[in-house]
């Protein structure tokens, strides 16, 4: 744990992109395999399985500290983590105890089958015999989401410095549903065949947003255009007999979306495909339909007949067993087409169409229509682009259609965590129903560091009550609130809710009775809703 | 709390009826007592001012020609119907807690105060009342303080190793208090001590007084880095970054305050290093200045004023808010600290 925590030192200390990768690259030269595989995993989200609640360990934290538990709540909100707010609060450990990171993980593990009087006491014992920064890091190996600054891109660069391997290859190797339990850093890393794992799926490879006008981008005939769906990504594996569905998020959700079982049926032994999930009734349905889809294990049959999706496919990374990526995209969009042109209607795979365009002003004008085609707008491929991984400049660009906006009054306040811990950064927005201000979305991001700090002095002096963490504040400042779409929602008291909801800027010269009113909304809704 | 108010919490500032008089005021009044010489205490546009010796350059300095009467620590003076004496707070050089006794019921303001003697400020000293006006700017149990020396080592390990690698050194710290107890934690044979103007103003007038100080040199307009590769800078905050920073090529910034405790404020900060070291109470602080007044009453200001009054009520205290123009929760402004 001692070298982990000097490492997590090194990269927290400092700010310089250069010094984290350099502070990881050493580490993973000279940890042992087990830390380093570990390091690996915590830094791309594989945590140990969570052994104990968060309420418990906060009851045993005050617990041992000396103080009542309303006051370790009080001051969470103030930290912005509770990893770190416990490894703040606990007196100074008694002794020291230098046990490997992996072995402090296989003791939290095994706290699983232990009776809760036996984990309470491992705990209370861990934190007396760990510093401040062990603590720390002690604790967010159970509280999970290890976020810590290191990016699976800086972190893959990190091993590329320290293994000599390309960083394209390591990003693809570190993909999948491995865990330290089921692999070692050699066979993970260093062996000569990485991919005997049939589930294992590519990194995603992801656009830039256009910020110019396409004419920046050359002739309009190097060039691929298409819908920009409003669904989820999702990357469509069929090897060995079986199909794996990965998100973006590198999630497996096979399981969610079981129309899938049935693409072998249809499509050749050997293919990932690369598309957009959508909920499909005679045409793509919008986000909010699928959102009624996501993050279940179990689907209802009148759910699968309700809300059915299918993948919008917009290229093919693997043809009979073949890795496609080095090929042009037209070659690939080609080999795509040989595949759905035979395919029924019943299958739940179609082609996401090519666009057709002859000059960047005519595109502009399609762009137009994308929301009338439930699309947010336009990709932009050029013909001969590699399948590449991860965000990169140059080849795939996104050119979306300038959000929806209206103004808002700012009602509620809640300070940020992490590193916008103490800063008030998420507010409650309304707009005007005759006298009152309904509540209708939260946004939390949009503004700059600077126009935080002012709002959050403004919050802080202009308090009218209290809830909690939130602080209800005197109407006074309006904002422009940008969003990608906007439906209807009962759950909701303004009777809608928006998609993508964000600041785009603080109205400080629009009068707090000119923002917009419930009615202007519902108006929004019956036109793109 | 059934005697009368020694003192009462106005909109302009804690006032003393008897003595009609006002501790701190945001606003201006006729007559002021000053704890110490920062920003959000001493403010310009009052008649009178009263303040320590200790206190009176630094005052003078910041606003200029005020009408300044001074006091020396544990010196009684009676205004009115109001006995008022001022006691070491240990916050910054000069500052003061204020006692004040009317008809034998004692108040104390303390003004922002620290338990830990700095070697510099003139040590707090705890003052016995009945009622207790306390500051709370880190009144959470998440913040504890290293002993001065454990900063000091980290602060000169980070210095050395700096120039070693060709970088120099940028420490920001307010310019009054912080930046001058920087100064004396510093080794001087590492190497020269840069100091940025706002800070060597009122080290010169600290000096003057017969504070302790190590040598500085001043940076000058046309002052090159590269002339002194083994110095150490310190600047106000704001000024780290600014195109005066550029003159010294490749920095580490390093920044000295109690909100370093937290990694989201560090984070925010960007800078290279946090140095948690404050001239505040950090909670144990505040508990024991509490417990020694053997105060009933304690009215909480500037800072986690709410978590601070539950949590000594909880001790089974008389605990009240008092609000102020400045909310000090977590205030990461120029002068919280």
């Amino acid at each position: 744990m001692k070298r982990f925590a000097r490492l997590f030192r090194e990269i927290d200390g400092s700010t310089k992109t250069t010094v984290k990768v350099a502070a990881l690259a050493s580490y993973f030269q000279e940890a042992p395999d087990d830390d380093r595989l570990w390091t690996i995993a915590l830094f791309s989200g594989r945590r140990p399985k969570r052994a104990i609640t968060t309420t418990r360990l906060r009851e045993w934290a005050a617990e041992k500290a000396g103080l009542p538990l309303w006051l370790l709540e009080e001051c969470y909100p103030v930290v912005g983590d509770l990893a770190e707010t416990i490894a703040l609060l606990l007196p100074e450990p008694d002794a020291a105890l230098d046990l490997s990171l992996t072995e402090w993980i296989n003791r939290l593990r095994d706290l699983a089958q232990q009776p809760e009087e036996t984990r309470k006491t491992i705990i209370l014992d861990a934190w007396d015999k760990l510093d401040t920064t062990e603590r720390f890091l002690f604790n967010k190996l159970i509280t999970g989401g290890f976020r810590i600054g290191v990016s699976q891109k800086l972190m893959t660069r990190a091993l590329s410095q320290a293994t000599g391997k390309p960083e394209p290859e390591l990003a693809h190797r570190l993909m999948g549903n491995w865990t330290p339990d089921d692999t070692s850093w050699h066979d993970l890393i260093e062996s000569e065949d990485g991919s005997t794992d049939n589930s294992r799926p590519y990194p995603f490879y992801l656009a830039y947003a256009l910020e110019d006008e396409p004419d920046a981008l050359g002739s309009p005939e190097d060039w691929h255009a298409e819908w920009k769906w409003d669904g989820i990504r999702g990357q469509l594996i069929l090897r060995g007999g079986e199909q794996y569905l990965w998100s973006r998020g590198e999630e497996l959700i096979t399981d969610t979306f079981p129309e899938f079982s049935r693409a072998k049926d249809f499509v050749p032994e050997g293919t990932v495909l690369d598309g957009e999930i959508l909920v499909w009734n005679d045409g793509p349905e919008p986000f909010n339909a699928l959102q009624k889809r996501l993050g279940r294990k179990s689907v209802s049959r009148k759910m699968l007949s309700e809300l059915p999706v299918v993948l919008y496919a917009y290229d093919l990374i693997e043809f009979a067993g073949e890795d496609m990526r080095q090929r042009p995209l037209e070659d690939r969009r080609a080999k795509l087409a040989t595949i759905f042109d035979q395919l029924p209607e019943e299958a739940p795979l179609r082609l996401s169409p090519r666009l057709p365009f002859a000059a960047w002003d005519e595109l502009g004008e399609i762009r137009e229509t994308a929301r009338d085609n439930r699309a947010e707008g336009l990709m932009l491929k050029r013909n001969d682009s590699p399948y590449l991984a991860g965000r990169k400049k140059g080849d795939w660009w996104k050119w979306k259609l300038a959000p929806l906006t209206i103004d808002a009054v700012m009602i509620y306040a809640q300070s940020g965590s992490g590193r916008r811990a103490n800063l008030f950064t998420d507010f409650t927005f309304a707009v005007w129903n005759g006298d009152d201000l309904v509540p209708f979305t939260k946004a939390y991001s949009g503004l700059s560091d600077e126009e935080f700090r002012k709002i959050t002095a403004w919050v802080r002096k202009n308090t009218q009550e209290r809830f909690g963490p939130v602080r209800q504040v005197t109407p006074e400042h309006v904002f422009e609130i940008a969003f990608e779409g906007i439906h209807a929602s009962p759950r909701h008291k303004s009777g809608v809710a928006l998609r993508f909801p964000r600041i785009s800027r603080w109205r400080q010269d629009k009068p707090l009775q000119e923002a917009n009113t419930l009615d202007d909304l519902k108006e929004m809704l019956a036109i793109y809703g | 709390m059934s005697k009368s108010q020694v003192l009462t919490f106005t909109d302009r500032g804690i006032y003393c009826p008897a003595g009609d008089f006002y501790i701190d005021p945001w606003r201006p009044v006729d007559r002021a007592l000053i704890t110490h010489g920062h920003a959000d205490h001493a403010r310009d546009g009052h008649n009178r001012y009263l303040a320590t010796q200790a206190a009176a350059p630094i005052l003078k300095h910041r606003l200029g020609g005020i009408r300044l009467e001074t006091i020396c620590y544990g010196e009684t003076r009676n205004i009115d119907g109001a006995k008022v004496s001022f006691h070491p707070a240990g916050h910054v050089p000069g500052s003061a807690q204020i006692r004040v006794e009317v008809d034998g019921e004692i108040w104390v303001v303390s003004g922002d105060y620290k338990l830990e003697p700095d070697g510099l400020s003139e040590p707090f000293e705890p003052v016995k009342c009945h009622s207790f006006v306390t500051e709370s700017t880190f009144g959470l149990p998440i913040f504890h303080w290293q002993a001065q020396e454990e900063v000091a080592v980290q602060i000169n390990d980070w210095w050395r190793h700096a120039i070693a690698n060709g970088i120099t050194p940028m420490l920001g710290a307010y310019s009054l208090g912080k930046a001058q107890r920087l100064l004396s934690l510093l080794d001087s044979d590492i190497g020269p001590i840069l100091s940025h103007g706002a800070v060597e103003n009122t080290t010169a007038i600290l000096r003057e007084q017969g504070y302790t100080l190590p040598d500085t040199i001043l940076v000058q307009p046309d002052t090159k880095g590269a002339e002194y590769p083994d110095a150490l800078v310190i600047a106000p905050p704001g000024a780290l970054g600014s195109t005066w920073a550029r003159r010294f090529g490749k920095v580490s910034t390093g920044f000295a305050s109690g909100w370093m405790q937290m990694r989201g404020v560090r984070r925010r900060r960007s800078v290279d290093r946090g140095f948690v070291i404050s001239d505040h109470a950090d909670w144990d602080g505040l508990n024991r200045a509490v417990t020694e007044t053997g105060a009933e009453n304690v009215f909480v200001t500037h800072g986690y004023t709410d978590i601070f009054a539950r949590w000594l009520k909880d001790r089974g205290l008389n605990a009240g808010i008092v609000s102020t123009e400045y909310e000090g929760e977590a205030a990461e402004g120029a002068e919280a600290e």
